[in-house]
């Protein structure tokens, strides 16, 4: 579903990505690690789309991700370092601007979504008001509503406390169950069945 | 606010002959106008950009390009449209005329969206620069002068008592012109600030 082929990606004057390739199918989960400065949140950044490799592709289903931008953005959830929210907009507020730009969305789904990610008791204060573990959750449950068939997660346990990082390993188990694919940048591993994982080391730069 | 503040000092430091201050107004309000519009656009996109929306905006499976387009449209609501409308209480500090009215606000209405199409542009490439704002009125000057001189002799000619089509229709052509391009090029230039 997913293929990197010999992607390389310089930073200025480092080389962090050397000819990077993996394959990724329906039901897999390819966890990123390595060190920090590695290249995991290049890396997939370079997925998204939102760095151009130097050279190598990433296709989706077959076709080069950039040739089909908008077709493989509609099946991507992307979640960075820092949860996009708006601070002035409560929870619910929130989801229903950043999804509703993607789809049509009911309020039923929306608290389905914050009461799956532990964030329902705060849905309606104002981002700017929740801690960072909180404002992670309410972030998770947009993944979770996106409906998006690859998962970019770039550290997605950070500031999550125990039950959030149990949260975590859930949701992406649900959504490998799915058919689901699931590309995550990650410090310590998953508990997941070996014939669902896929490594990927990356290397010092 | 900015312009309301530039034009209605103005009086208090020039002559009290009202013919001199008619004078000076279109240079008043236009110079006003440019500044104030050049100062807000600096929070077109920094604020999405800073939170990550704008990454998501990017990542949506929805044109950027209509999407920027529609918040630049929302910008100049909020910034270029206030602006116009407030604009006859500092004309009248000026001294212009009652009758005159009409033709500074249509300038001023077409001009400012105008500029905030062509600034979107400079807004999208400073995105990534940190102290952006410099930057982007460097970029973004050069682009609004024929905006500039183009509403300033349709406010000259409007407080004069003048036919101020012609003028009006060479600011129509620049906002059609962005109209067309601005948003297409503020999309390129986002996905370039954004990496």
């Amino acid at each position: 579903m997913l293929t990197v082929q010999g992607v390389h990606l310089w930073r200025g004057d480092r080389h962090v990505l050397r000819g990077v390739s993996f394959d990724g199918g329906a039901g897999k989960c390819v966890l990123l690690t390595g060190k920090n400065g590695a290249g995991k949140t290049t890396l997939i950044r370079a997925i998204a789309g939102l760095l151009d490799p130097e050279e190598g592709q990433v296709f989706w289903r077959g076709t080069p991700a950039r040739s089909r931008r908008d077709e493989f953005h509609a099946e991507l959830a992307y979640l960075g370092h820092e949860p996009p929210l708006k601070g002035d907009l409560s929870a619910r507020e929130n989801l229903k601007y950043s999804i509703g730009i993607r789809r049509a969305v009911t309020t039923a789904e929306i608290d389905a979504a914050l009461t799956r990610t532990g964030a329902i008791t705060f849905a309606d204060r104002a981002v700017r008001m929740l801690s960072a573990g909180q404002r992670r959750r309410v972030a998770l449950a947009g993944v979770v509503l996106s409906n998006a068939v690859l998962w970019l997660l770039d550290e997605p346990t950070t500031n999550l406390d125990a039950d959030g990082q149990q949260l975590v390993r859930d949701l992406i188990s649900e959504h490998l169950a799915r058919a689901g694919l699931v590309v995550a940048a990650v410090h310590h591993s998953l508990p997941l069945p070996a014939e669902q994982l896929i490594t990927l080391e990356l290397g010092p730069s | 606010m900015f312009f309301m503040i530039v034009a209605t000092l103005f009086p208090l430091t020039l002559t009290p002959e009202m013919s001199r201050l008619r004078d000076a107004a279109p240079g008043v309000l236009w110079i006003g106008a440019l500044l104030s519009s050049l100062l807000a656009l600096e929070f077109l996109f920094r604020d999405d950009a800073v939170d990550g929306t704008l990454e998501q905006f990017a990542l949506s499976g929805q044109s950027l390009t209509w999407m920027l387009f529609a918040k630049t449209c929302t910008h100049w609501l909020l910034t270029g449209l206030p602006l116009a409308l407030t604009a006859p209480i500092a004309a009248a500090a000026l001294g212009v005329s009652f009758e005159a009215m009409g033709g500074v606000v249509a300038s001023l209405l077409l001009g400012s969206f105008a500029m905030s199409l062509v600034g979107a542009i400079g807004a999208g490439l400073t995105l990534g620069a940190r102290r952006g704002g410099v930057l982007l009125s460097l970029l973004t000057l050069p682009l609004a002068v024929p905006i500039l001189i183009f509403g300033a002799r349709a406010t000259q000619l409007a407080i004069g008592g003048g036919d101020i089509a012609p003028p009006m229709y060479l600011l129509g052509a620049i906002a059609v012109l962005g109209l067309t391009l601005a948003p297409l090029a503020a999309a390129a230039a986002v996905r370039i600030g954004l990496e």
